[in-house]
């Protein structure tokens, strides 16, 4: 099937559409013995034009599914530390590090090295931590926001902002702002989603992620988020 | 991705004679089942993989108080193996599906396994992606909708993980795309399922995935768009969808599958045509579409142009889905004299005729958007003749089967309408020996006569 080469250059272009050319119907069209009525058409869920499409996928389904059987090979390293200052976690694989780093180093907040699984919300954690301004407009108006995007709730306390979480959006209640004590281990996930508490200076026994205590670093390393000062 | 590359899943070595063999076996059961509308079950999965246990030990159903120590081990083991052990042992166990209804049964165990399944520790994840894996298999409704609430919550943490990392954070995404499209094809699905799907936070969320660009983990966007078909061929609210700017979303999609799809290494986006091909097509067919400018949205010609990058695409490596393609074309070209008229001013007639001796089914579908266009009156006829189209009507008038001769004929009666010249080049070029041949079928006589009424008169 030979395309012209006109094709792929409107692609690239910008939208727009055709100027119609002007309809004009004669009632003959169509009538008996002929039939055609241009129509939209739809297929609902069990109808066998669909039957190609299905099979190809479960088979493909299938093909990968194959594979759950047996433990998927990772290519082994030899052993190395994360290279953060303060982290002490070893490695043999460059997944398990990836996926480390992207856990507990990539979005950290630069004043208290919490970490936090997405830029949205270690935004909003800084927000609510380390911006006094944000202390004083939170007793007159309802500042916490909800953290699922799209949703534009907002609310007195943190607390409140937690039962909307949990009520509304389905979150496990008793997740999120269950802070392990002197934690040695590592950080949960529950840990990591934490924005805000209700006593501000609450950081004593939160989030370690090693069992040696995190210094903060000389100077700040170049992926490390830095505060940035909001606007609004 | 749920493929051969990386993360959860891969596949199995194997011998390319016995796979060949294999796959056409394969092939032939799905396509039985789906006949049967048995495909939904999702023991045809499995049905040819019995799981070879490691260390030689099957799988047993595990009581309550098992399920909860493998737990409270995976949860608060202090051995990173013991752990990963301990969900291990869980897994095998929700094989079956008593384990399965004890496993929902249990108070916190869900949670704690959506907690498991955040987890900064790589392995817990996947082993507990692999738990829920085993729970979207379920053939119970209840087990299914079990995963549901946490699935909401899911998205939100999950989504925030940017693509181009290796992490086994996408791998969760993923399967979590899978077990909700599991969930999505079960019988009562329609009724009882989608309904407080479409009533979550949920469907934003897949848009979001779907939206394209750099960022696209396109081994989720495929399984949630799988997911948005299911929900969408359905017909439970659709016009929800399209407030949700559903149709914007796949349409930018669109243009970026055409864009990428011949040049990419990701064989991912390839797997994403068939869902957004039909989503979108079932979509158009909505009266809401109107209402919400979905139909300003798809005439910019930048559509048009990538459905037919894509039907270029298919037919080199899936020509079985060559009509899934043409559905959206005609759905496009139906009420559209702004897309009918882009077909003819960017030179695509031509292609659409070169797609004609595929099969059966497809020539009809490409007459059937023919006639769209040619519907649409003289000003389009004119552009229709002189050209391809009347010599490849001839060829079609040849084939034996009567549903293209059907759909021929119609076409042929629009030309001679709207363009009365084609009619005379028709006899010039033995028109009427070509329509002798069909003058005895029984769903062809009528019309066959009153072709070659109009083109003696004229």
């Amino acid at each position: 099937m030979q395309l012209p080469p006109a094709v792929h250059a409107r692609l690239a272009a910008g939208p727009g559409a055709a100027e119609p050319l002007p309809v004009e119907r004669d009632p003959a069209a169509g009538a008996a013995p002929f039939r055609f009525a241009a129509r939209l058409v739809r297929f609902p869920r069990e109808h066998e034009f669909f039957e190609e499409g299905d099979v190809q996928r479960h088979l493909y389904l299938q093909d990968v599914l194959t594979g759950v059987a047996g433990v998927p090979e990772r290519p082994r390293v030899p052993e190395f530390t994360c290279q953060m200052a303060g982290c002490c976690q070893v490695f043999d694989t460059l997944e398990d590090y990836e996926h480390h780093y992207h856990t507990l180093h990539r979005n950290v907040c630069s004043f208290c090295k919490r970490a936090f699984p997405s830029g949205h919300l270690l935004d909003i954690h800084i927000l609510e931590w380390h911006d006094s301004l944000f202390q004083v407009l939170s007793e007159r108006q309802d500042m916490y926001q909800c953290l699922v995007e799209g949703c534009t709730e907002k609310f007195k306390t943190s607390k409140d902002r937690k039962d909307h979480l949990v009520r509304h959006h389905l979150y496990p209640g008793d997740f999120r702002f269950d802070k392990p004590k002197k934690s040695k281990g590592p950080a949960t996930s529950m840990a990591a989603m934490e924005v805000s508490t209700e006593a501000l200076g609450d950081d004593g026994d939160t989030m370690e992620v090693c069992s040696e205590h995190v210094t903060p670093p000389p100077e700040p390393v170049g992926e490390k988020r830095s505060y940035r000062h909001r606007s609004v | 991705m749920l493929s051969p590359r990386q993360g959860l899943l891969r596949p199995v070595g194997c011998g390319v004679e016995e796979l060949r063999r294999r796959r056409r076996e394969r092939e032939a059961a799905l396509r039985r089942a789906r006949r049967e509308q048995q495909l939904v079950s999702k023991r045809l999965l499995r049905d040819d993989t019995p799981e070879e246990a490691e260390g030689g030990c099957v799988a047993s159903v595990l009581g309550e108080a098992e399920i909860q120590q493998f737990l409270r081990l995976a949860q608060r083991g202090t051995e990173e193996k013991e752990r990963e052990g301990a969900l291990v042992s869980l897994r095998r166990g929700l094989q079956h599906p008593e384990t399965q209804q004890t496993f929902i049964r249990l108070e916190g165990s869900m949670r704690t396994l959506v907690g498991l399944l955040t987890s900064n520790q790589a392995l817990l994840q996947l082993e507990a992606a692999r738990c829920l894996h085993e729970l979207s298999h379920s053939e119970q409704s209840e087990v299914a909708e079990a995963c549901l609430p946490a699935t909401s919550y899911l998205l939100t943490y999950l989504a925030g993980h940017s693509a181009d990392l290796i992490s086994p954070h996408l791998a969760v995404l993923e399967a979590l795309g899978y077990a909700l499209s599991q969930l999505l094809q079960a019988k009562e699905a329609p009724k009882k399922i989608i309904p407080s799907v479409l009533a979550s936070p949920i469907p934003e969320r897949m848009l979001r995935l779907l939206q394209p660009g750099p960022k696209l983990n396109s081994g989720a966007a495929v399984e949630f768009a799988w997911c948005l078909h299911y929900i969408i061929c359905s017909q439970v609210n659709n016009a929800l969808l399209i407030t949700h700017g559903a149709v914007s979303t796949l349409g930018l999609l669109l243009l970026y599958l055409a864009g990428t799809v011949q040049s990419s290494e990701d064989a991912g986006l390839e797997l994403l045509v068939c869902p957004v091909l039909r989503c979108l097509s079932n979509l158009l067919s909505e009266e809401a579409v109107e209402a919400g400018g979905g139909q300003v949205q798809l005439r910019d010609e930048r559509v048009v142009v990538s459905v037919f990058i894509l039907l270029q695409f298919l037919l080199q490596k899936h020509p079985s889905l060559l009509p899934e393609g043409l559905w959206l074309l005609n759905n496009l070209t139906a009420n559209s004299p702004s897309i009918c008229t882009s077909l003819l001013s960017l030179d695509l007639i031509k292609p659409l005729l070169q797609l004609l001796p595929v099969s059966n089914v497809v020539s009809v579908l490409v007459l059937t958007v023919l006639c769209n266009v040619a519907e649409k009156g003289p000003a389009y006829c004119q552009h229709l003749w002189p050209g391809p189209l009347l010599p490849s009507l001839l060829d079609t008038l040849t084939f034996s089967d009567t549903e293209v001769v059907g759909q021929s004929l119609e076409l042929l009666q629009l030309l001679f309408l709207y363009r009365p010249e084609a009619a005379q080049a028709f006899l010039q070029q033995s028109g009427l020996q070509a329509l002798k041949r069909h003058e005895e079928e029984a769903q062809l006589q009528d019309r066959v006569h009153a072709l070659q009424q109009t083109a003696l008169h004229r």
